[in-house]
């Protein structure tokens, strides 16, 4: 048998995982790795300029092709500037494996150069993390690690590797476990039968229906089986922030995002519903609004694979553990031989209900804010043109602030893996490095990233990696020369003092700063120019693409849930309330 | 109300924290904790209680069975069960009439005393908790100098057991 030194394992056993692109940033303990990785040719690796992009470069790459992302860092500081990424892999249930060195194994505890107990660091934000103390460990760990991460929930798994364990001079044979199983681990994957017979008897019988669904929708690559169950009951639809592609933005079953910046119908229809089925939902705060008000009719239906998630928030009158996909096969199945007959007669009115709310105040029927005019540009109308531009074909990612409420809003994802953004940490930052990610994966399709000039100065360096791994996106700066999110509260909550949301004259100049990276900067300031700037943008096909789109500073985002009120209880624009 | 759960944990690095590390991470409070290996030396069983609702508990159980490291969680205070708590207390005890006290008190709570100074006893005592809160209040007025309590361990009654 072939003897392989633990640096060489690795390489070997990721390659064995499947991995064909780590994102990463060398240094001391991981010399040994970095070293095997130079001399082999199955594995790419992908410099990045700080490790936190890493992480979330391999997490946008995972989350457009639903395969597990990889990053690997150094000890101590590259370890800790990792745990950003790993948080906002976490909070979104993120299949990745993040590989640190670490100090050698006589070293640990002694407060040596570049040592962080990353195992302890990080232990609250991964779904699971490994010190591996032995060479002979190395392969079955990493089987382990890519099991973990992509089964059952999905999340991050940390390996912390000794920098002895991968010493070149110590060679073992390498073997690849065929199959891994874990006493410890079993996920869940079949929901229980009676209760998904109940479920569909439920719905079937339901009045006023809304079928709530998640990011599990996505990750589990379940859209097609809830498209399909959706249509065939004709029920409305709405996603999450993590679950918009999952169910098409443009179907006309769909009534657009629920939640803090959700739609008027989506919203309202939730109040009124008596019955959610919720699938891959997790009835987030940013969803649900004050609990003792929530959708007070219902009947709750909730599946989840992971059962913590089940009547954490609120309680699920019929509670189903299972992946989304074998569930709503199975609930399709089962609808299928059912005798019960939908009650059509409710459902029409419950959907000229719908319809009415719709042409009253939703913001698809009608524009619900003042026009674009001049060098007054609104964020919306850019988010419009880009849909337009890329004919709802590329994929978006975002940061954090209003510029990500606009795209979730106004761009209409038609398709699952197209909408990448942090949604359950909100990391600003996360946009770029997702974007090289989600273009590596998909290099044919135009990736943009939706940001604002507060975010995107937060991994701004990667302009450096997009040349240097030629990853061309386009960033679609939304610039309204203040952190506008928080700008909106300060409007809101606190007699507009803009405590520290402001940049004065202190931002740099965005076109030149993409010059300066070997890219293309562009600044647009009045809404005439903007469409055929964005059309020149997005002909580039293999140049990144700054554009600094200077925004209207005073729009906010509405629809917005009021604090302390239902579902329903909004603001429609600065002076409209429900 | 009072929890006791049984878990049955990978006798690995790093799991005992991490079992720690979601009580204080979920805003539950951990009131006792006991760990130590089974007859099975790859098994940890650890005991702990703690206090909620029902609903608060099914969360515990749950979040708790997440865990990779962990092969079985059980809430005792479900069914029927027995608790039993090891408690070592030493007690100041230089005059004639205290010792006796202290000796007759012991005999009553069937306890041990285990080691004895010109100026000391040390007693042995196990059951369950309100037990021996029950035996620091009889000898509170006599002079504790020191308690060292292991904290619950608990077992289902009947045939029930948990194992892999």
């Amino acid at each position: 048998m072939e003897l392989l030194s633990g640096g060489d394992i690795l390489i070997r056993a990721l390659k064995d995982a499947g991995v064909k692109d780590v994102w990463g940033y060398p240094g001391g303990a991981a010399l040994h790795i970095y070293d095997a990785l130079y001399r082999q040719d199955d594995v790419f690796h992908i410099l990045v300029r700080h490790e936190q992009a890493a992480v979330h470069a391999a997490d946008g790459f995972s989350r457009a092709t639903g395969e597990v992302g990889t990053a690997l860092v150094t000890s101590g500081p590259g370890a800790t500037n990792a745990i950003t990424g790993i948080a906002t892999a976490y909070m979104d249930s993120i299949p990745l494996v993040v590989i640190s060195g670490q100090v050698p194994l006589s070293k640990i505890g002694q407060d040596a150069f570049q040592e962080t107990d990353m195992v302890g660091v990080s232990r609250p934000i991964v779904k699971h993390s490994f010190l591996v103390t032995r060479t002979e460990d190395i392969a079955e760990t990493i089987a382990k690690a890519y099991y973990i991460a992509s089964t059952g929930r999905p999340g991050p798994v940390v390996v912390d590797i000794p920098k002895d364990v991968t010493d070149p001079s110590y060679k073992v044979p390498y073997h690849w476990p065929t199959e891994t199983k874990m006493r410890s681990y079993q996920p869940t994957d079949k929901g229980h039968r009676g209760q998904i017979k109940r479920a569909v008897k439920t719905l079937i019988q339901a009045k006023r229906p809304v079928i709530y669904t998640g990011g599990g929708i996505v990750i589990d690559n379940a859209s097609e089986h809830l498209i399909a169950l959706a249509q065939k009951l004709n029920f409305p639809v709405t996603n999450t922030l993590m679950g918009l592609g999952g169910y098409p933005g443009t179907d006309p079953q769909y009534l657009g995002m629920l939640g803090m910046h959700g739609t008027y119908e989506a919203n309202t229809a939730m109040h009124h519903a008596d019955v959610i089925f919720a699938v891959g939902a997790r009835f987030d705060d940013r969803v649900t609004n004050d609990l003792d008000k929530f959708c007070p009719h219902a009947t709750i239906i909730h599946i989840d694979v992971d059962p913590t998630s089940v009547s954490k928030n609120i309680e699920a009158h019929i509670p189903i553990v299972g992946t989304c996909t074998s569930v709503l096969t199975e609930m399709l199945a089962i609808a299928e031989q059912l005798a019960i007959k939908p009650d059509t007669e409710a459902l029409a009115e419950w959907w000229q209900q719908i319809n009415q709310w719709r042409a009253d105040k939703g913001i698809y029927t009608e524009s619900r804010y003042e026009p674009s005019l001049g060098t007054c540009i609104k964020p919306q109308d850019v988010i419009k043109m880009l849909y337009k531009i890329t004919n709802g074909e590329a994929i978006v990612t975002s940061d954090v602030g209003q510029h990500q409420m606009f795209a979730a809003q106004y761009y209409l994802f038609d398709k699952p893996r197209t909408w990448i953004n942090s949604g359950g940490l909100g990391t600003m930052g996360f946009g770029l490095p997702a974007a090289m990610g989600a273009k590596r994966a998909f290099p044919d399709k135009d990736v943009a990233c939706v940001t604002g000039e507060g975010s995107i100065q937060m991994c701004i360096q990667e302009l450096s990696t997009c040349t240097q791994h030629n990853l061309p996106v386009k960033i679609i700066n939304l610039n309204n020369a203040a952190l506008g999110m928080v700008r909106q509260w300060q409007d809101m909550n606190y007699s507009s003092r803009y405590s520290e949301s402001v940049y004065e004259d202190s931002l740099p100049d965005f076109v030149k700063l993409a010059e300066a990276y070997g890219h293309v900067g562009m600044k647009i300031t009045h809404i005439d120019e903007l469409e055929e700037k964005m059309r020149e943008c997005f002909a580039m096909k293999d140049r990144s693409v700054f554009m600094d789109i200077c925004v209207d500073r005073s729009e906010h985002v509405y629809p917005m849930q009021m604090p302390g009120g239902s579902m329903r209880d909004l603001w429609l624009n600065k002076t409209e309330r429900t | 109300m009072k929890r006791i759960i049984s878990i049955l944990l990978e006798n690995e690095s790093g799991a005992l924290s991490r079992v720690v590390g979601l009580f204080s991470q979920r805003g539950y409070n951990i009131d006792t904790l006991t760990v130590a290996p089974t007859d099975d030396d790859t098994l940890s069983r650890l005991t702990l209680t703690t206090q909620g609702d029902d609903q608060m508990a099914e969360q515990i159980v749950k979040q708790l069975h997440k865990l990779i490291d962990t092969i079985k969680v059980v809430d005792l205070t479900v069914g029927s069960h027995i608790e039993r708590e090891l408690m070592l207390v030493k007690l100041k005890a230089s005059d004639a009439d205290i010792r006796a006290e202290v000796k007759r008190c012991v005999e009553i709570f069937r306890g041990t005393i285990v080691d004895v100074t010109a100026s000391s006893y040390t007693v042995q005592l196990a059951g369950d908790s309100e037990k021996l809160d029950a035996f620091i209040e009889a000898v509170r007025d006599i002079g504790i100098m020191e308690v060292v309590r292991s904290g619950v361990s608990g077992i289902a009654r009947g045939d029930k057991f948990l194992r892999v």
